[in-house]
């Protein structure tokens, strides 16, 4: 598939809380088989972004188009269905559960089986259970936790979490993944094999990256494209080397700097 | 390996080694085989009374089975289930009675409008947060009970008499010992069902939707969706059991699905373990059997009931049956 | 009688009812409001003050009487006790459940509720008691209206304890943190407020409230019972819910709609008044699924 050709497309995107826009008239895209990348400083509204997109914020107006259809207002699992996935700032683990059922819940929009043949044990219920797991096994060992699938979630360490959190994702068998500030509370060398991670998922999977990040070394080192925002509107766009010179960026993040490296 | 998070506060040591002797599949089957063998047989030694008490206690095992799927499954809190279980009585009472339908005919009707009560109540309101669920579900519960006890076709506050009981391969079941038979033919149905159900992509869904709702729609669960198969599904164990209730009381009145009988139910649940079928059948043993031992305290029983469950609740939220470990 | 008097005696019981749901429904939305929980035993919180208020009576009805002053004394004794059972409550099942999941807690409230209308079944064998008081038949009479005197003094003590608790959550320093703690207990905690004590005399004044209601409900249908608490809370609820639950002055508002909506649904023709209840859950169902805010509550926005 041709690089140029946009996967998303997000036009005048509005979003607001009772008068307080926090999106205004926001428009980029991501290109198909890209690495992109969203920053800002904190406040200006990256998150809400994902959470239009994802179908968990309604936006007021505006057009958001992904894979030549239009997602605009559709419920979120209607969206992951579509073959967006997404990873959350905060990890929401199912945390009572094994990380195997964690990533499972992954596969649940890519597979049927109804009550009946459950209760029934159909051969065909039995068959796709029999993929479902195989799939996640094979979504866990791409994130190198293939020896803690029983383990209960909430007992992994955090590095460990946020790896299940993305053979989650990875198990919807999405086109485009969101990913939710990825480096946040990683170390040094977690931070390296994240960015490793990160091409492997575009190169060997071909799925399409857009991430949030704090991280601007993170950012600059991994990203084709960069948008930048600032109280809901973009400022800037382009490479990295770009976007390191815009004297808009500058302004935006003055004074910000020494608190960007933790 | 690791232990759950929810640690019991009051762990009772018996019960743990009992759980933990249990936990290797070889014993759990000659338990289960033991069982069996013993709800085979026990009949044959038992006079009618302790047989109206036994085959009473397995009809709330399939009432409390089917609460747990709303309740204990899908996290739902549902005080208004004495609602299906009085859909289906009421549906075999009034065509076996006004209508001649053969009793067994009766049971695929009452699980169709089971499954219609369950849509009509479920599909506006499960997008409601919990607490406003349960006022929902309480105050349909109500409506149903007092248009069973205002219509005609329902007999008004009288109910229906003379429902006929229904024959199985030229045998006709009017006995004590039928019934004893009959509902624990249905337990062991509801166990089945509910044991495949929890392990299967549905029981999943429920649990994802349980732990966090937003995670779970963001994983491409349809939230709401499964609540509403969880709430149907509930609402066909409670019809089918109603049918059986019917036919084996011949009679029926609206005061049998007040709310105090949804709260029972839910007793049931809660005491036992919700989530955990060997927990909600002790917790429906207790229910029956309880009242009968203790005779002298028969009027104070839902008061004892409410303080073991206040005391279950806030020290062993995971009722009596302990929780899995992985 | 005239459809005109009709509406005029309709009106009346309507505000007689009204003000009944009104002081339950408030209760429920100052818990609500301060904790977020829905707390179930509320209506047999107003139960228990109806056969406190009883019991008062009947202790002091041989030194005061058992006309207004017996039955004004009775009522700030029951309020008393009703509002100490509240924070017993509070205390004991409440607070180690809050940080727990939301179906626990609900099951919790609802055990409570069960521990207190059983309890009283229990000691009253759950027969009627009748609740006797000197009150006469006295009133005013306006061509075909009639409202008896014992009616007006409900009503104007009703609308008493609902102002002097408006005063109070508007004017004091007490009423300003109970609001400071609906918006963010965390930031509350850090501004050196005493939350605990706070969400404590926030179920006082609740339970109180309710507690003074069972009384008046007491005196006015002279009979009382331990289940006279289930139908009641539910129809409170359903006022707060009208009004918007957590907003004190749409319980008032939602508690006086649904006592005029109940009086005067009555009137429809060809519904008799075994569906009024069906009517008010009907009302309560429709609400939450299309309104669930209410007339008065504040839209949440939905976030992650």
């Amino acid at each position: 598939m041709s690089t140029n050709t946009s996967l998303l497309q997000v036009k005048d995107l509005v979003l607001s809380f009772s008068g307080l826009h926090v999106i205004q008239g926001l428009s980029f895209s991501v290109a198909q088989g890209s690495i992109a990348s969203l920053i800002g400083p904190n406040g200006a509204g990256k998150t809400s972004i994902f959470n239009c997109l994802t179908g968990f914020y309604r936006p007021d107006s505006g057009k958001i188009v992904f894979n030549d259809r239009s997602i605009m207002r559709l419920k979120p699992h209607r969206i992951t269905r579509r073959g967006m996935a997404r990873t959350f700032q905060n990890l929401r683990l199912f945390k009572s559960m094994t990380v195997l059922e964690n990533v499972m819940s992954g596969m649940h929009c890519r597979s049927s089986a109804g009550a009946l043949s459950a209760i029934l044990h159909t051969p065909g219920q039995r068959k796709e259970e029999r993929e479902i797991r195989e799939f996640c096994e094979q979504c866990l060992e791409f994130v190198g936790i293939q020896d803690k699938t029983d383990w209960i979630a909430s007992n992994l360490p955090y590095g460990d979490q946020r790896r299940v959190e993305w053979a989650r994702a990875l198990a919807t068998k999405p086109r485009l993944l969101l990913l939710d500030e990825p480096a946040a509370g990683l170390n040094h060398t977690e931070k390296k094999e994240l960015i490793r991670l990160i091409r492997r998922i575009r190169d060997e999977l071909g799925i399409t990256i857009l991430l949030i990040e704090h991280d601007m070394g993170l950012v600059m080192q991994i990203s084709e494209k960069i948008t930048v925002i600032d109280y809901g509107q973009k400022i800037a766009e382009g490479q990295a080397e770009d976007i390191q010179n815009d004297p808009r960026v500058i302004e935006a993040y003055l004074g910000r700097e020494d608190e960007e490296e933790e | 390996m690791a232990e759950q998070t929810q640690s019991p506060r009051g762990s009772k040591p018996i019960v743990q080694s009992v759980a933990r002797w249990l936990a290797p599949q070889r014993n759990r089957i000659i338990v289960l085989a033991v069982l069996a063998v013993v709800a085979m047989v026990l009949p044959l030694a038992a006079n009618n009374y302790m047989l109206e008490v036994l085959s009473n206690a397995w009809f709330y095992v399939v009432l409390c089975l089917g609460l747990n799927i709303v309740v204990g499954y899908a996290g739902l809190l549902d005080l208004g289930y004495a609602a299906f279980f009085a859909v289906g009585a009421y549906t075999t009472g009034i065509l076996t009675s006004q209508f001649g339908v053969n009793f067994w005919l009766t049971i695929p009707v009452a699980v169709v409008c089971s499954m219609a009560a369950g849509i009509i109540i479920g599909g506006p309101t499960l997008r409601l947060r919990s607490d406003y669920l349960a006022i929902v579900t309480l105050g349909f519960g109500e409506i149903v009970r007092i248009c069973a006890r205002n219509l005609e076709i329902t007999g008004g506050a009288g109910g229906l008499i003379g429902i006929e009981r229904p024959h199985l391969f030229g045998l006709h079941l009017n006995q004590a010992i039928h019934f004893y038979y009959v509902f624990l033919a249905l337990a062991v149905l509801a166990c089945f069902c509910s044991y495949r159900l929890q392990h299967s992509r549905l029981g999943r869904a429920w649990q994802y939707v349980r732990e966090d709702e937003d995670a779970a729609e963001a994983m491409g669960i349809n939230r709401v969706g499964a609540k509403l198969y969880a709430y149907v599904i509930g609402a066909v164990f409670g019809g089918v059991a109603g049918c059986f209730f019917a036919a084996k009381m011949t009679a029926i009145s609206p005061e049998t699905f007040m709310f105090q009988q949804s709260v029972l139910i839910l007793v049931g649940v809660v005491l036992g373990g919700m989530g955990k079928i060997p927990g909600v059948i002790i917790g429906a043993f207790a229910l029956v059997l309880f009242p009968e031992v203790f005779r002298e305290i028969g009027s104070m029983r839902m008061l004892v009931f409410a303080v073991v469950m206040l005391v279950i609740i806030l020290y062993r939220p995971e009722g009596i049956w302990p929780a899995k470990r992985s | 009688m005239s459809s005109l008097d009709i509406f005029f005696q309709q009106l009346a019981n309507g505000l007689i009812l009204g003000s009944f749901y009104a002081l339950v429904a408030l209760g429920y939305t100052m818990v609500y409001g301060i904790i977020k929980l829905l707390n179930f035993a509320h209506g047999d919180l107003y139960m228990c003050g109806a056969f406190v208020g009883f019991l008062f009576l009947s202790l002091v009805s041989g030194l005061l009487g058992e006309s207004w002053t017996g039955i004004l004394c009775s009522m700030v004794l029951s309020m008393l006790t009703i509002g100490l059972l509240g924070v017993l409550i509070q205390r004991v099942a409440y607070r180690p459940m809050l940080s727990a999941p939301r179906l626990s807690i609900l099951i919790t409230a609802l055990a409570v509720s069960m521990v207190l209308s059983n309890g009283v079944m229990a000691l009253t064998d759950g027969d009627y008691e009748a609740f006797n008081t000197d009150l006469g038949f006295e009133g005013l009479e306006m061509g075909n209206v009639f409202i008896t005197y014992t009616q007006i003094v409900l009503v104007v003590s009703a609308a008493l304890l609902m102002l002097t608790l408006f005063f109070f959550i508007n004017r004091t320093m007490y009423g300003k943190a109970m609001r400071a703690i609906a918006i963010d207990q965390d930031a509350c905690r850090l501004m050196g407020i005493n939350v605990n004590r706070v969400i404590a005399l926030t179920f006082f004044i609740g339970s109180a409230l309710a507690g003074a209601a069972g009384v008046m409900a007491g005196v006015y249908y002279g009979s009382i019972h331990f289940f006279m608490g289930f139908v009641i809370g539910l129809k409170a609820f359903t006022a707060a819910v009208i009004g918007g639950i957590g907003s004190i002055r749409g319980a008032m508002l939602g508690g006086l709609a649904l006592g005029l909506l109940e009086a005067f649904g009555t009137q429809i023709p060809f519904v008799g008044s075994e569906w009024k209840d069906v009517f008010s859950f009907g009302i309560l169902i429709l609400l939450l699924v299309f309104k669930p805010t209410g007339l008065l509550g504040k839209t949440e926005i939905e976030r992650m």
